[in-house]
C-alpha cells in the first residue's frame, strides 16, 4: 500500500484545528502552552464562537498568543487582563471574552484585577497557566513557585522565611460569589489533555450562557525554566506540583 | 434630574464635575470606568445617579483601582467603543502605564484630570502642577496626548465632544486637564442635546481595526503595543510621530485678548486665566497695557501664536498654579527674546487679581 492510499479523508484520525495558525510557535519544545492553545482553538471552533470571541493576552510567554489563535485579541499590560476583559465583556455583552494569564500575571502583579473581576462575576473565562516560574524573563520566582524550588531569583531554593509561601490563587477565587466554575487541570497525559479540553469547553459554555466568571487553571511545565527535559518536567510536575496544586474541580455550579 | 433618550439642549447651573458627567452621556459615550478621588468624585457619583445604562445603554463601572479603571478603558477602546475615565493627580499618576499602552496601541479615549496639588498625596485643593505630566507624555516612551484645558464649566462640557472627536480622528488618547476650581465651581452651562450612541454595527464600520469579534469571519484584529523587531518598532514610532505632527499642524487652539495693543502679555491656562482677565482690567486702570493668551490645547502648544503676539512686547508673565511649568514652553516659543517671568501660588492657594498685577509690576514693569 502506498502512502497516498492511506492519506485519505476517511482515514484521518487527527487534524490541527483551523483556528490554530500555520506558524512556528515561539514556545520551547515541551512547554504546555502549545497544547493549551490547541485546546482553546478546538473549543472555540467546536462551539461556533469564532465570530464573537475576544482573547486578552498577558505579559509573559503567552504575550504572543495573538499570533497563534485566529480570533480577535487585545494584548494587556502585565496583570491587567481581567480589567481589560471586564470592559470588553460589558461593552459587547454577546461576545465571549477570555483572558490567558500566567502565574506572575494572575497571582502577583494582577492579583487585585483577578480577584475583583471574579468577585464582580464578570462574564469572562480566565485561563490560568501555572508553571511556577517566570518563563519569559528567564526563570525567576513566581508567586506559585514551590518551597525549595530553584529559580533565577531563588538560586538556593525558595525559602518561606525569605520569600513567603506559594500562593494558591485559584483556591482564593473558588469561594467568591462571582465565580460559577473553578477548576484545576493539567496537560501532561492524553487523559489530562481530554479533561482540560472538557473544562475549557464548560467554561466557554458558561460564558455563552452568561453565568459569571469561570476559571480554568492548568498546572503546566516550563522545562526550559526548570532546566529539565520535557519528560522529566512532566514527571517532576506530577510528583511535586500536584501535591500543592491538586487537580480537579474546586467549584462547579 | 434624570436622563431621557431624547434630551434637548438645556441650560443648567452646575458644578464642572457634574456638568461633564451629563456631557459624556449626551455625547453618546459608551463607557465610563473610574475610582473615587477628591476633587472629582462627583463625576462618578453623578453618572451612577443618572443611571445612563437604563436609557442610552452607557456602561458605568466603579473599578477596584485607578490602574484597573484605565485598563478597562484600554479594553473598551481596543473594542472600538468611546470610553473614558476621570481622576485627580495621584490617580492620574497611577494611570500612566495604561495611558502609555493606549498611545502605543493607537487607541482613542478620554481621560479627565481634575488637578489637585502635589507631589505625593499633596492636597485636595486646586493646582495646575500636572502640566509637565500631561503635556510631555506622562508615562514611558515617546508619545503625546491631545491636552485640552477648560477655563469654564461650559468648556468642561464642550471639550467632551472635541476630545472624543480628535481622539477618534487621530487614534490617540485625549486628556481634559482641568483643575479643582473648574471641577468644583458652579456656573451656568448649556448642555448639548442627546446624541444617540453608535450602534454596534456603526462601531464596527467606523473602527474596522477594533477587537470585538471576527463578525462575518473578517481577518482577525490584534490590539497591541508590542513589537520586538527593532526596525518595525522604529517604523511604529515614526508613524506615531507623524500623527503628532499632523495634530500640531491642525489642532492647535488658543484664545487671545487684546494682544495687539498691549505692552505686556500674560500667558495662562485654565481657571487661572480668568483671574488674569480681571488682573488685566486692574492693570489697565494703572496705565499698564496687558494682553492675554490662553492656550486651550496645552499639547499641541500654541507656540507660533505666542511668538507672534510677543513681537514688540516688553515682557511676558506666565501665571500658573504651579512652580513654573508652562513657562518652559513659552520661553521656547519666544526663544528668550524678551523677558519671560513666572508667577504662581502652590499648595492649593489661588492668587487674587491684585496679586497678579503686583507680580506683573515687580517682575516686569518696574524691573
Amino acid at each position: 500500500m502506498e502512502l497516498k492510499d492511506i492519506m485519505k479523508e476517511e482515514n484521518k484520525v487527527y487534524s490541527k484545528p483551523e483556528l490554530l495558525e500555520n506558524v512556528h510557535m515561539h514556545y520551547c519544545p515541551g512547554c504546555s502552552h502549545g497544547v493549551i492553545h490547541k485546546l482553546l482553538a478546538e473549543v472555540i471552533q467546536e462551539l461556533g464562537l469564532t465570530e464573537r470571541t475576544v482573547g486578552v493576552s498577558p505579559v509573559g510567554c503567552a504575550v504572543f498568543a495573538y499570533n497563534y489563535i485566529d480570533v480577535d485579541w487585545v494584548e494587556a499590560a502585565h496583570g491587567r487582563a481581567p480589567a481589560v476583559a471586564t470592559a470588553i465583556s460589558r461593552l459587547w455583552p454577546d461576545d465571549v471574552v477570555f483572558t490567558y494569564q500566567g502565574d506572575g500575571d494572575m497571582a502577583a502583579i494582577g492579583t487585585a484585577e483577578t480577584i475583583h473581576a471574579a468577585n464582580r462575576g464578570e462574564n469572562i473565562v480566565m485561563v490560568f497557566v501555572n508553571n511556577a516560574i517566570y518563563g519569559m524573563t528567564g526563570g525567576q520566582m513566581a508567586p506559585t513557585t514551590l518551597i525549595g524550588q530553584k529559580t533565577a531569583t531563588t538560586p538556593y531554593g525558595r525559602r518561606v522565611d525569605l520569600n513567603g509561601h506559594p500562593l494558591e490563587i485559584t483556591n482564593l477565587l473558588a469561594p467568591l460569589d462571582g465565580t460559577c466554575y473553578v477548576t484545576r487541570q493539567s496537560v501532561h497525559t492524553p487523559a489530562a489533555v481530554r479533561k482540560t479540553k472538557a473544562a475549557l469547553k464548560k467554561a466557554f459554555q458558561n460564558a455563552v450562557a452568561k453565568r459569571g466568571t469561570s476559571v480554568v487553571e492548568v498546572v503546566s511545565t516550563c522545562n526550559s525554566g526548570w532546566k529539565m527535559t520535557p519528560d522529566a518536567a512532566n514527571k517532576w510536575m506530577a510528583e511535586n506540583m500536584f501535591e500543592k496544586y491538586p487537580l480537579g474541580d474546586l467549584k462547579n455550579l | 434630574m434624570t436622563i431621557q433618550p431624547n434630551m434637548k439642549e438645556e441650560v443648567r447651573l452646575m458644578k464642572g464635575n457634574e456638568a461633564i458627567a451629563h456631557a459624556v452621556i449626551r455625547y453618546g459615550c459608551d463607557g465610563y470606568f473610574g475610582y473615587p478621588i477628591t476633587p472629582q468624585s462627583e463625576v462618578l457619583e453623578t453618572l451612577e445617579a443618572l443611571m445612563p445604562w437604563e436609557t442610552t445603554g452607557m456602561v458605568v463601572l466603579q473599578a477596584e483601582s485607578e490602574v484597573a479603571a484605565i485598563n478597562m478603558v484600554y479594553g473598551g477602546a481596543a473594542s472600538g467603543k468611546a470610553v473614558m475615565t476621570s481622576s485627580s493627580s495621584p490617580g492620574i499618576s497611577l494611570k500612566q502605564e495604561g495611558i502609555s499602552y493606549m498611545a502605543g496601541a493607537e487607541l482613542p479615549a478620554l481621560i479627565l484630570n481634575v488637578m489637585r496639588g502635589g507631589p505625593g498625596l499633596g492636597t485636595i485643593q486646586p493646582s495646575q502642577a500636572d502640566y509637565f505630566q500631561a503635556t510631555k507624555g506622562g508615562g514611558h516612551g515617546d508619545y503625546h496626548l491631545i491636552v485640552l484645558a477648560p477655563a469654564t464649566v461650559q468648556e468642561m462640557v464642550d471639550f467632551v465632544a472635541l476630545a472624543f472627536d480628535l481622539s477618534f480622528k487621530y487614534r490617540t488618547p485625549s486628556m481634559i486637564l482641568a483643575d479643582g476650581i473648574v471641577g468644583q465651581m458652579m456656573e451656568k452651562v448649556v448642555l448639548p442635546p442627546q446624541r444617540p450612541r453608535r450602534t454596534d454595527e456603526e462601531v464596527r464600520r467606523q473602527c474596522p481595526w477594533a477587537a470585538n469579534g471576527r463578525k462575518g469571519m473578517r481577518k482577525r484584529n490584534v490590539i497591541t503595543s508590542l513589537e520586538l523587531e527593532s526596525a518595525r518598532m522604529e517604523e511604529i514610532n515614526h508613524r506615531l510621530q507623524a500623527t503628532y505632527r499632523r495634530i500640531c499642524e491642525n489642532e492647535t487652539r488658543w484664545e487671545e485678548i487684546d494682544t495687539e495693543n498691549a505692552d505686556y502679555l500674560i500667558v495662562a491656562f485654565g481657571s487661572i486665566a480668568r483671574i488674569c482677565t480681571k488682573a488685566k482690567e486692574i492693570a489697565e486702570k494703572k496705565g499698564i497695557k496687558v494682553g492675554i493668551i490662553r492656550p486651550i490645547t496645552l499639547w499641541p502648544f500654541p507656540s507660533e501664536a505666542i511668538q507672534k503676539a510677543a513681537e514688540g512686547k516688553k515682557g511676558i508673565l506666565c501665571v500658573e498654579l504651579n512652580a513654573g511649568q508652562m513657562i518652559e514652553d513659552v520661553r521656547l516659543a519666544v526663544h528668550d527674546n524678551l523677558p519671560v517671568e513666572h508667577y504662581g501660588r502652590l499648595g492649593g492657594i489661588i492668587p487674587s487679581p491684585t496679586e497678579v498685577v503686583e507680580a506683573l509690576e515687580s517682575k516686569l514693569v518696574n524691573k
